[in-house]
């Protein structure tokens, strides 16, 4: 058929039938989705019946007791410390792993792939899984807090680090390449300074995200604010409760207004 | 003299061996064959300009003189070492002998002008002192300015590079080079992306500072009055081989543009037309 033909055909048929193939995808999302529902067992009558005793908790928290402050801030100070030595550590050692991970850098790919593996382990695996294995390995507070926190960061950090810097311009790394630079001296002097703005930015983040994560990580033991959280939940003391809460809010706050802050000022 | 009246080819003599020499050298990207059995001998301190259409080879040539591309077939010896036979350690000891200029100047962006500089220390020394001007020795920092100083950027040390215009920045690569104390330069169209000025002053401060140096350069441009002003060859690149040889003074622009009009590269009229003629199908 000739273009002018084509032309004077008119619009083709707007409302063209899903393909067979399109049909089955959108089914199974749609049975995947009741699946889902039907095994959380949420529903309606639920959460209708459950507004009173929301309200109930929410009544009883206010007015926020102040009577235990100075604890809850000591306890919230301590839970800061576990979030920053725990991701320090974690960023510390994110960078040689990263650098074993990094294509065009590792200095093998079998080396490679481990490093991967080990970093996306870290990963996959929940923060407060990492933190009940090491309260029962160095036993219940902040240490095992760090230690959670360290092992989570890496697994972010890891994956983080080594993209920026296989993204980074290959030119210099192939100008000190000719000049026949080591390969310390390539990452060091070509990579390390290109990738510095997405290191900074993904270490603020980390800090932020440890913050936030090591408020949980007290609900199993591992020190810090959660531990106080819990306490008071358990002897239903809502009104101490929520004095905690707004504490850590205005904790990851503060943490994400100083990041933005430096992310803004240094990148 | 050469055609713009710079310094002549040093003559003490002695007749010198050559510092590259390449014989049957075969290259092929795919099925297209790029070199196809070229011979070249470049004698000590002289300054060869090539020239030839895009995909002659020229950036492929320089780039296996310093093995970035493997050779598929041939010899290559330079500085009395053979290229392809190194590895490892012996690969990085030739490498540093040869400083290459890329038309990209290649510049870590977000450090100053004299610690890119420094980075050509790493020729012969590696360690944390190398990587920075910061860390780098006191002797270390003085070459490194005083190599500034020679491309006319001493006053621009501490000024981050990617603040730096095209030619600033192509000025930091040579002062680079000459950090790394090279026997050989190779520059790949140092004077490409520059504005007609800029590239004119590349071209001069390469000639002069590798001349004075009595350094061999090997440079390839498509200005021709380049090409004839700063080189005391010009070698022709076609169908995979050498199509001319001659001494600039003996050459005339107009010359050269024929030689860009006649000359077919080496892929096949039937090759290089298959992609049009298939998209035009």
């Amino acid at each position: 058929m000739s273009l002018t033909s084509d032309l004077h055909a008119g619009p083709g048929d707007r409302f063209a039938r899903p393909s067979a193939a399109a049909f089955t995808g959108g089914f199974l999302a749609l049975a995947l989705l009741i699946w889902s529902f039907s095994g959380s067992e949420l529903s309606a009558e639920k959460l209708i019946r459950g507004i009173p005793a929301m309200g109930n908790i929410i009544g009883r928290m206010f007015p926020p007791d102040l009577g235990r402050l100075d604890a809850i801030l000591a306890s919230l100070a301590s839970t800061f410390q576990m979030a920053v030595s725990g991701c320090v550590l974690g960023l510390v050692l994110s960078f040689p792993l990263a650098i074993l991970a990094a294509d065009g850098l590792s200095p093998h790919p079998v080396i490679r792939a481990l490093s991967r593996g080990l970093i996306a382990f870290f990963r996959t695996v929940p923060d407060l899984i990492w933190a009940l294995f090491f309260v029962i390995a160095v036993g219940l507070g902040p240490a095992a807090g760090v230690l959670a926190l360290m092992i989570d960061t890496i697994g972010y950090a890891g994956r983080f680090f080594a993209e920026a810097m296989e993204e980074t311009d290959k030119g210099p790394r192939e100008a000190l390449s000719t000049i026949g630079a080591s390969r310390t001296g390539l990452i060091f002097s070509a990579v390390v300074p290109n990738a510095t703005p997405s290191f900074i930015a993904t270490s603020l983040f980390c800090v932020e995200k440890a913050t936030r994560a090591s408020v949980v990580l007290g609900l199993v033991g591992a020190g810090g604010i959660g531990v106080e959280l819990k306490v008071a939940f358990d002897l239903f003391d809502y009104d101490t409760a929520l004095t905690i809460i707004l504490a850590v809010f205005a904790l990851v706050v503060l943490v994400e207004q100083v990041g933005g802050y430096l992310r803004r000022r240094i990148i | 003299m050469s055609g713009l009246g710079l310094p002549a080819l040093p003559d003490n003599g002695s007749p010198r061996g050559p510092v590259v020499s390449l014989a049957g050298l075969r290259k092929s990207f795919g099925q297209r064959r790029i070199l196809d059995g070229l011979d070249l001998a470049i004698p000590a301190g002289e300054s060869l300009a090539l020239i030839g259409a895009n995909g002659t080879g020229k950036s492929t040539l320089l780039r296996m003189i310093v093995r970035l591309t493997e050779a598929d077939e041939g010899r290559i010896e330079v500085l009395g070492e053979p290229v392809r036979q190194l590895g490892g350690a012996s690969l990085k000891r030739f490498r540093a002998r040869v400083g290459v200029v890329f038309q990209k100047h290649n510049l870590v962006a977000r450090i100053s002008a004299l610690s890119n500089v420094v980075h050509g220390v790493q020729a012969r020394r590696s360690g944390p002192r190398s990587w920075a001007q910061c860390l780098a020795p006191k002797a270390v920092r003085e070459e490194a300015m005083a190599c500034l100083e020679a491309v006319g950027l001493a006053d621009k040390a501490m000024q981050r590079a990617d603040s730096l215009s095209g030619g600033q920045s192509q000025r930091v690569a040579i002062a680079r080079m000459l950090m790394q104390r090279p026997e050989l330069v190779l520059a790949d169209e140092p004077d490409a992306s520059l504005d007609p000025r800029a590239g004119r002053e590349i071209m001069e401060l390469l000639f002069r500072l590798t001349r004075d140096k009595g350094l061999t350069l090997v440079f390839v441009s498509h200005h021709m009055a380049h090409a004839i002003g700063f080189s005391d060859r010009i070698v022709g690149l076609a169908q995979g081989g050498i199509a001319m040889d001659r001494r600039a003074l003996h050459c005339r622009e107009a010359e050269l543009a024929a030689f860009f009009e006649e000359a077919p590269v080496m892929a096949s009229a039937e090759t290089m037309a298959k992609p049009v003629l298939e998209a035009l199908a």
